[in-house]
């Protein structure tokens, strides 16, 4: 980062709440780089950047639409970036159609769409056809300059209510970037994500980075501020329903070809680029998780993986325990009564389980539910708790990945706590003991318990370097590591738990997460300090920094090159690209590995909810939207009932947010049970401008009441400029924001934002629309 | 137990610019006398261990002091390419994970309908946990389904992990696919 000539930080606060990262923006400023923020709030970000540009919440399609058109209109994008490295140059079928908010395709019964409608042009030989002129009408550049004709400057400042001529200063500086040889990174979190056109939030950012060659470089990117320390490491290995360690996507049984491996392998692996080496990640992971059990003759256990039909994320998951379908549950650290989408009915919810297993290092608003100081009669709740203490991270020992995937290893500073255990030994002790109870049952619900390979040395607790050794891979004949994914094959002699992690101990005695050469190899890049996936590269896509002859655009920030002499890449990170491919050969030209097409996507045919991002108004939202007369995301799940009740401006006029501070962490259980913490942020508060208290009658610090269709909260008032009433067609649109780290346990208690955020969520990541509903607010 | 090559005195001379290199430093660094003006050194022979902080994504380093089976100092590790030694509120006071009085210790069990938590041991624990867990995917379990082979359960619920382990996180995801648990869900959701 500290390389940037531009950050844009828009959905993210990181000098608030990820605060070491922003010392590396500082130097970026010292260097020359301009910082932007855009936020509905005058954040502490804010107040470190040269260019401050306010927007409403669940506006930033327009805020970044509205920059694609500028960037094309005033010829500002990197053009032989985006006719070589993007799919720009690819002719779009007829079929594909866009009319007043829709794309072509749409069933508006199952809310969802026809995406073979969106699908690329091929020749009779199946071959992608291309326009690299960029003139074609139905070339992805043609359609996007016809898509983005619509987001003008005067229409977007009038849904975003950002004064014009911030709007104009931000996209001139970030634009800049687009220069060949300049590199801007657009910095986003929870902000961008949190609102049901959160992917194609991200779409847009990807959009005007690949349009501007920032893809691939130092100082460019798009880059998610993660929240948690390990979420990066979790989603690697496969803690989301939808898919298994790697990115590998689960089995369903919705699919026929589902039915064999043979037949899943096929779905799921295409001719072209990396993705095309699937088979053999499959294969190592079922042999990481069967074993022996894993043979040919029974398709390497492929059977005994469970395939669900239908989609299991977080609110789904409440919705079945809401209606009496889930009978147990476990908690891993976590606290949905607080940090859940309206987290009154998710509290709810768990009175209707049988059993409740928490492991944590505190007793949790969650744990605790059942409790009279939850408002709950205890004698009406007949759910067993477990509540099983787990020691902190610095009790055990393992790695985290942060997010550069830099996998970095935490030894064991102390013993743990009292009884408290780390949680390998109890997930490991769970799992031995339920093998226990079917070790001597047969038939079929036992033999897939029965075939899991559990073998971790002898004792209570694991040895978490055999752990480590069956996530790298090995042999399976030898016991020998695999060096890297390259060598991992699709015939069942290797195994490994995480391909994409495979590398990272690759011989006997080198776990390079342990790495601690704190030496700068080059561009500040520490290739010795830790390992990041895959094969320790610090820049994704880096192949893209260069043109298409191999050499850097920015000499002075080179990270990779085509060496003509040693006739291969090489740089002072480790090559995103086939090292040995030479000029001349097959995709030579093309950056994105990991992309069938070998380019970067502007046009996304894959999403359910559009191949272009569209702007439609949050599911509560008190303006119209002026772009179609689609109001919400037509492909949205949406819950009805109880489960989910809706807002309307009528009764709830302001538009609200969470926020997080600082001083506490996420639904605040490690930061409200430690007294230093709990004394710099004690109370619950609702931050509002001046203009909105003078309104209401509210004085700072005054008790105050917010209201939406899902509950009330009771809490402090603080007024502050740092909020002022977005100007909306002419109107003015109020807006208030608050944290969502308390609840009603541990030292500094306070009332939980959540009770009033809705159950809805993404079309794509179904990821809850925190960031923007609608609420009212009175004096208590 | 750390593959850190750093002793008391190496990292004495690696944290230049704390208060206690200083006053070391005035001190003549006379390793002896530095020993025995000490006492009020929270720090003096302290086994110090480096980690990465448990809050937010960035993985800033922390170097731990553990002394008499207490934790008695955190600070920023200056080694760390990440933070060069500097950490945020948070980071700051990562000690008090370890100190606070609210930590539980002992496992607790709450009987349906009852008001209180009851201290088990974990023998008990894991044994009724696992045999609630055998009765639920044995009663829910479903091994076919439109003459496809699925083998899952959809009564059993698994939620977090994005504070753990990328070891343990594996061991989790590996465990509740094994089980059929196909509500398997965590915090990058939410």
């Amino acid at each position: 980062m500290q390389y940037t000539d531009c950050a844009l930080i828009m959905g993210a606060n990181p000098a608030e709440n990820h605060p070491i990262s922003f010392r590396w923006l500082t130097k970026a400023k010292e260097n020359g780089g301009k910082i932007i923020s855009v936020d509905p709030r005058y954040t502490r970000t804010s107040s470190m950047s040269d260019i401050y540009a306010p927007l409403r919440s669940g506006t930033d399609i327009p805020f970044i639409g509205g920059m694609i058109k500028y960037a094309l209109d005033n010829n500002l994008y990197h053009k032989e970036y985006v006719a070589k490295y993007t799919n720009a140059s690819f002719i779009v079928k007829e079929s594909f159609k866009f009319e007043d908010g829709l794309f072509s395709g749409y069933n508006a019964d199952k809310r969802s769409y026809d995406k073979t409608q969106w699908a690329f042009e091929k020749d009779t030989e199946g071959n992608l056809v291309k326009d690299f002129s960029l003139e074609h009408p139905r070339s992805v550049f043609q359609l996007m300059k016809k898509h983005y004709s619509r987001y003008d400057v005067d229409t977007v400042v009038k849904v975003t209510g950002t004064p014009k001529e911030d709007l104009l200063k931000v996209y001139k500086a970030f634009c800049a970037t687009g220069q060949v040889g300049k590199a801007g990174t657009i910095m986003y979190a929870m902000g961008t994500t949190q609102h049901t056109v959160g992917t194609q939030n991200v779409r847009a950012f990807a959009m005007i980075q690949l349009l501007l060659g920032n893809i691939g470089l130092p100082g460019g990117g798009v880059n998610a501020m993660r929240g948690e320390s390990n979420v990066q490491g979790s989603t690697d290995f496969g803690l989301l329903y939808g898919n298994l360690t790697g990115y590998l996507n689960a089995p369903t049984s919705t699919d026929p070809l589902n039915a064999t491996l043979a037949g899943h392998l096929e779905k799921e692996t295409p001719k072209t680029g990396y993705w095309s080496n699937k088979p053999k990640f499959i294969v190592s992971l079922l042999k990481a998780w069967y074993g022996p059990n894993a043979t040919a003759a029974n398709e390497f256990a492929y059977q005994y993986l469970p395939k669900g039909n239908k989609n299991y994320s977080h609110m789904n998951l409440f919705k079945a325990m809401y209606d009496g379908t889930l009978e147990g549950a476990f908690l891993f650290g976590t606290n949905p009564v607080v940090g859940g989408p309206n987290a009154g009915k998710e509290k709810e919810a768990l009175s209707n389980l049988k059993w409740l297993v928490a492991v944590d290092l505190w007793e949790t608003e969650t744990s605790a539910f059942w409790q009279t100081e939850a408002g709950s009669n205890p004698a009406k709740i007949n759910t067993e708790v477990f509540l099983l203490p787990a020691c902190s991270s610095y009790e055990k020992e393992g790695s985290i990945s942060n997010s550069a995937r830099w996998m970095q290893y935490r030894w064991q500073a102390i013993k743990p706590l009292g009884e408290s255990k780390a949680d390998l030994e109890i997930i490991h002790e769970l799992a031995t003991r339920i093998k226990g109870l079917y070790k001597n049952e047969s038939g079929p619900k036992a033999e897939p318990i029965n075939a899991l390979y559990w073998n971790y040395g002898e004792g209570h607790h694991p040895d978490i370097d055999l752990v480590c050794k069956e996530i790298n891979g090995y042999d399976v004949n030898t016991g020998k590591l695999i060096a890297g994914f390259g060598n991992l094959k699709d015939d069942g002699s290797t195994c490994s738990g995480n391909w994409i992690y495979c590398g990272f101990y690759p011989e006997e005695g080198k776990n390079r997460a342990k790495n601690r050469d704190k030496k700068d190899t080059g561009m500040s890049l520490y290739l010795n300090w830790s390992y990041a996936w895959p094969m320790n590269r610090r820049i994704l896509y880096n192949r893209a920094s260069c043109d298409p002859s191999g050499v850097p655009y920015n000499k002075e920030k080179a990270v990779v090159w085509y060496d003509a002499v040693q006739g291969k890449w090489t740089g002072v990170d480790v090559p995103d690209f086939v090292a040995t491919r030479k000029p001349g050969d097959a995709g030579f030209e093309d950056p994105f590995i990991m992309m069938n097409d070998g380019v970067g996507g502007v046009f996304a045919p894959t999403l359910n909810d559009g191949p272009f991002p569209e702007h439609y108004e949050p599911f509560e939202s008190p303006v119209q939207n002026p772009f179609s007369s689609q109001e919400i995301n037509p492909a949205i799940q949406i819950f009805y009932g109880k489960f989910n009740e809706r807002g309307f401006k009528a009764d709830f006029p302001i538009v609200a947010t969470t926020y997080r501070v600082s001083e506490h962490w996420q639904s605040g259980t490690m930061t409200r049970n430690q007294a230093w913490l709990s004394e710099l942020v004690p109370y619950m508060y609702i931050e509002m401008s001046e203009e909105l208290a003078k309104e209401k009658g509210i004085k700072n610090k005054d008790e105050v009441i917010v209201s939406s269709a899902r509950g009330e909260v009771k809490a402090y008032a603080m007024v502050t400029k740092r909020f002022k009433p977005h100007k909306i067609n002419g109107k003015n649109v109020h807006q208030i924001g608050m944290p969502w780290h308390f609840g009603y346990k541990g030292i500094a208690t306070g009332e939980t934002a959540n009770r009033l955020t809705p159950h809805i969520g993404d079309a794509n990541t179904t990821i809850p629309e925190y960031k923007a509903f609608l609420c009212d607010v009175r004096r208590a | 137990m750390v593959e850190i090559n750093l002793n008391r005195r190496q990292f004495l001379k690696l944290s230049g610019a704390t208060a206690v290199t200083l006053a070391v430093v005035e001190l003549g660094f006379n390793e002896k006398k530095a020993y025995a003006s000490t006492k009020e050194f929270k720090i003096a022979k302290s086994t110090v261990t480096p980690t990465i902080c448990c809050f937010c994504g960035v993985g800033c380093g922390i170097l731990v002091h553990t002394k008499d089976n207490t934790v008695v100092y955190t600070e920023g590790d200056p080694d760390n390419p990440i933070n060069e030694g500097k950490l945020c509120s948070k980071g700051t006071t990562i000690r008090q994970l370890y100190t606070s009085e609210k930590r539980i210790k002992k496992p607790l069990y709450r009987a349906p309908g009852s008001d209180k938590w009851v201290e088990k041991d974990w023998e008990w624990m894991y044994e009724t946990i696992a045999k609630r867990t055998k009765e639920t995917r044995d009663k829910s379990f479903v091994v076919s389904e439109n003459g496809m082979t699925v083998n899952k359960t959809e009564a059993i619920a698994s939620l977090g992990g994005a504070a753990l382990d990328n070891e343990e996180t594996y061991l989790l995801s590996k465990m509740m696919r094994g089980l059929g648990v196909t509500y398997l869900e965590h915090q990058a959701r939410i």
